[in-house]
């Protein structure tokens, strides 16, 4: 556990980075710290490894002050995630990952075998380890920048916008992969980002600093969709937040519809009929297609892949959308092994998520 | 011209006794190793503090401009002011290993100096944040990053040690510089020729070697052989979420 | 004092022809570093060939130079000449690389503005890719002046006369009124072709005085 007690920074040019911060980042949970260019989230978490030292307040963790602890031997023990990954460009990839073990005192062999290790976590090919810094693309730089961190296996990693320098599809799938990580480690994390897309999709509760330094909001991430204290964190957190928080709402049962479907080969029976899903072998959906449109038995190239699916009992969001992108206007459900169980109207999913609304309101809860 | 030259090269009385090539040359390189490791000594561990530090940057430049005084005048005017309060050896060494430590302070000084100062800010920012102490950030990463600079300035400053220890023999010391001194006395031309192809050849043969040292010393990371963008690998898309 | 005022004609000569010795070197191998700094700035394979030889003729020793420079040129063993185009290859072998890089060093975005608006590859380099890479040059071409001057002082040794007379005259004669006034001669001679470069960068980079001063 992170603990800021009333933690303030004042830099020696009277900027104020950090006022009066007091905020606890739970074990084994992701704390997200987010908001605009120059709030002080970097400064704030520069003060937890003591890279800045604060000019008032306290940081404890696990209970312990940070003041006390003689700041090089407190690092070694925190994964620090650089922006834009701060790698050691003469030393392999390889190299850079066993830092922290190897001023730990581990030999070379367990220092070896172990970055080897966390280089294929964070999803990188072997082939890479003797490679450069130079030598990697952005993406594969900041996986290893993570590497790194995880190294020596701290409980503890702080990430400053680890996923920052990569295009959207890459950024994602880093994501998807910490998600994945996270949920085998459970280390305590603190993690900084100005996406809010971002903090929402991998914060297990989700800090809103504005800028001086300040603390906006702080709640888990469908709480601040849902209840947005003022009008600073509304306006951060963005316009389609009422669409946004479905992606944290459950979808209860759905009255699915059998749907016909056709294997790529075959022709439709029935000619003149409205649009018909295509699956595979193993019945996962691959397509649409509207049997006027076709000359014969249906090809991959006639398929319409315009429409997502949503795996059953996903977020009202996933339901919605895979409805609303339909070519056919019925959305596709597939069970957790991607095979069709059956389709849904939008409409349908309209009303459970008014009924959604209306359960939580009466409840008087909050998501 | 050049037959007489190859022929005081390649004649036996030129390559024995106490004026022949062999000693010559080891004079010369004896001269020119002395003054680099006593330039090295002095001017690497400054540079690399001063750029670690930010402290004394002044320092730079006035070794920098140090470089406009003629180091003939210098060894002249060393050699008058010491002479008299040396014995043997010594009179004519120190004067020369002074002016010559002096010619080759600045190269060495502003290659320690930038390329510790050149270190991408975020890897010594890196390396403090992974828990190194400042020991071990100038030992692990600073030095290993400022080695082509350093090793560039180590290059330049041998260049030019080599090349001006034959003025030494002006003051009476021994080297290849002899050859050239007293071939220009004598008018003896073959073997002013003759010194000068060997310091020449010396010359290029310490750059060569540098080079192969700074090849093997120097992270490929950190050289245009380890800087090719190798080729993307890009990920594959998770296919669960868009489909059908 | 007296020996100063005594040799003051002397002094002027030798310091008139040391300049010559250093500065002509400057200005003929400026004029030949550009186009080919130029060319090797647009074309990898010139680059490495012209960098590399370069340096490998930087290795010669000066006064080896100077005492081979008859058997390159053909001129005679006491010719200034020697001395001038010697240190002209030096001059050469030193800009060549500063050229080459400070040519490069213009952005990219305002090398492919200057394309987009329809410049010539020459209009480009007059009008773009000079003009930038001028500070570049110019620092080059200081470290340049400041080791021509201080090296043109060896070939006394080799019978040029300049300034070095005045330091082998002292040396000779345990005289030191000479020796000084040789070496503050060539402090002096330095800064002055220092200040005149750094004036000239001036001259041609008006954009960059700006803020400062
Ligand atoms: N060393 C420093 N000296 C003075 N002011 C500083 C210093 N470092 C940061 N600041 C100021 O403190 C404020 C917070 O900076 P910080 O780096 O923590 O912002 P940030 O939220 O991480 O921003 P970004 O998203 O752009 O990284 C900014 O106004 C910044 O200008
Ligand atoms: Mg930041």
């Amino acid at each position: 556990m992170i603990r800021f007690d009333g933690v303030t920074k004042t830099y020696a040019d009277g900027t104020t980075a950090v006022d009066d911060l007091s905020l606890t980042a739970p074990t084994g949970k992701i704390t997200v710290l987010v908001g605009p260019s120059g709030c002080g989230k970097t400064t704030t978490l520069r003060m937890v490894n003591r890279m800045i030292e604060p000019t008032a307040g306290t940081i404890l963790i696990d209970g312990q002050d940070t003041a006390a602890m003689e700041p090089a031997a407190m690092r070694r023990g925190m994964g620090y995630v650089i922006q834009h990954a701060g790698l050691f460009p003469h030393r392999t990839v390889l190299d850079n990952i066993g830092t922290v073990p190897r001023l730990l005192g581990w030999d070379r062999r367990r220092t070896r075998e172990r970055s080897l290790d966390v280089l294929e976590r964070v999803g990188l090919s072997p082939d890479l380890a003797g490679r450069y810094p130079a030598q990697l693309s952005g993406g594969q730089q900041q996986r290893v920048g993570v590497a790194r961190a995880l190294a020596a296996d701290p409980p503890v990693m702080l990430m400053d916008e680890p996923f920052s320098a990569v295009d959207p599809v890459v950024r994602e799938q880093l994501q998807d992969e910490f998600l994945r990580l996270q949920a085998e480690l459970g280390k305590t994390i603190l993690f900084v980002t100005h996406d809010i897309d971002e903090a929402i999709k991998l914060g297990d509760q989700v800090a809103v600093m504005r800028v001086g330094g300040h603390l906006a909001q702080m709640a888990p991430p469908a709480r601040l969709l849902a209840r947005p204290v003022d009008d600073f964190v509304a306006d951060f957190v963005g316009r389609d937040r009422g669409y946004r928080a479905l992606g944290f709402r459950p979808t209860p049962k759905l009255p699915l519809r059998a749907e016909p479907t056709l294997v790529v080969g075959e022709s439709p029976s029935d000619m003149s009929g409205q649009w018909c899903l295509v699956v595979d072998d193993r019945r996962r959906p691959l397509g649409w297609v509207r049997p006027g449109d076709l000359r014969g038995p249906v090809t991959v190239a006639d398929l319409n892949r315009g429409g997502t699916v949503a795996v059953q009992g996903g977020s009202l969001r996933a339901t919605l959308d895979a409805a609303l992108s339909s070519p056919s206007g019925r959305g596709v459900i597939v069970d957790p092994t991607g095979a069709l169980v059956g389709t849904v109207l939008a409409p349908e999913v309209v009303a459970l998520v008014e009924e959604d609304r209306v359960t939580q309101a009466e409840a008087g809860s909050s998501p | 011209m050049i037959g007489a030259i190859w022929t005081w090269l390649t004649s036996t009385s030129s390559w024995s006794g106490d004026d022949g090539i062999p000693h010559r040359l080891l004079q010369h390189a004896g001269y020119s190793a002395l003054v680099l490791v006593v330039a090295a000594a002095i001017a690497v561990p400054l540079g690399v503090w001063i750029g670690h530090s930010g402290h004394g940057r002044s320092l730079v430049t006035v070794a920098n401009s140090l470089r406009a005084v003629p180091t003939l005048g210098l060894l002249f005017a060393l050699t008058l002011v010491l002479q008299p309060h040396l014995q043997g050896n010594t009179a004519f060494l120190l004067p020369c290993v002074i002016a010559l430590v002096l010619l080759a302070v600045p190269p060495i000084l502003s290659g320690a100096y930038a390329g510790v100062e050149a270190v991408d800010p975020a890897a010594r920012d890196a390396a403090k944040g992974v828990g190194m102490r400042p020991r071990e950030v100038l030992r692990h990463v600073e030095l290993p990053c400022a080695l082509p600079l350093l090793m560039s300035g180590l290059r330049s400053a041998a260049l030019q040690v080599i090349a001006t220890a034959t003025i030494a023999a002006y003051v009476g010391l021994g080297g290849l510089g002899r050859y050239l001194v007293d071939g220009i006395a004598t008018n003896d031309y073959p073997r002013t020729g003759g010194g000068a192809v060997l310091v020449a050849l010396f010359a290029l043969v310490a750059d060569i070697v540098g080079a192969l040292v700074q090849a093997r010393v120097v992270s490929p990371g950190l050289t245009g052989k380890g800087r090719r963008l190798a080729r993307v690998d890009h990920p594959t898309v998770p296919s669960g979420a868009t489909a059908s | 004092m007296s020996w100063l005022g005594g040799h003051l004609g002397e002094i002027f000569q030798l310091a008139w022809q040391h300049a010559w010795l250093a500065g002509l070197p400057l200005l003929v191998g400026l004029a030949i570093a550009l186009p080919l700094g130029w060319f090797a700035s647009r074309n990898t394979r010139a680059y490495v060939a012209l960098v590399t030889s370069a340096g490998l003729l930087y290795t010669i020793p000066s006064l080896a130079l100077f005492v081979l420079m008859p058997l390159i040129i053909g001129t005679r063993i006491l010719d200034p000449v020697n001395v001038v185009v010697a240190m002209t290859i030096y001059t050469v072998a030193l800009l060549v690389r500063v050229v080459a890089d400070g040519l490069q060093s213009v952005p990219d975005d305002v090398r492919s503005a200057a394309r987009a608006m329809g410049f010539g590859v020459v209009r480009r380099l007059v009008m773009v890719d000079l003009p930038l890479g001028v500070p570049v040059i110019a620092s080059g071409l200081r470290v340049a002046a400041v080791s021509n001057v201080s090296i043109v002082s060896v070939a006394s040794l080799i019978g040029t006369h300049q300034l070095g007379d005045l330091l082998v005259d002292g040396f000779n004669r345990a005289f030191a009124p000479p020796l000084v006034t040789g070496i503050v001669g060539c402090l002096l001679l330095a800064l002055l072709f220092d200040g005149v470069i750094v004036w000239g960068a001036r001259v041609l980079t008006p954009w960059l005085r700006g803020g400062t001063a």
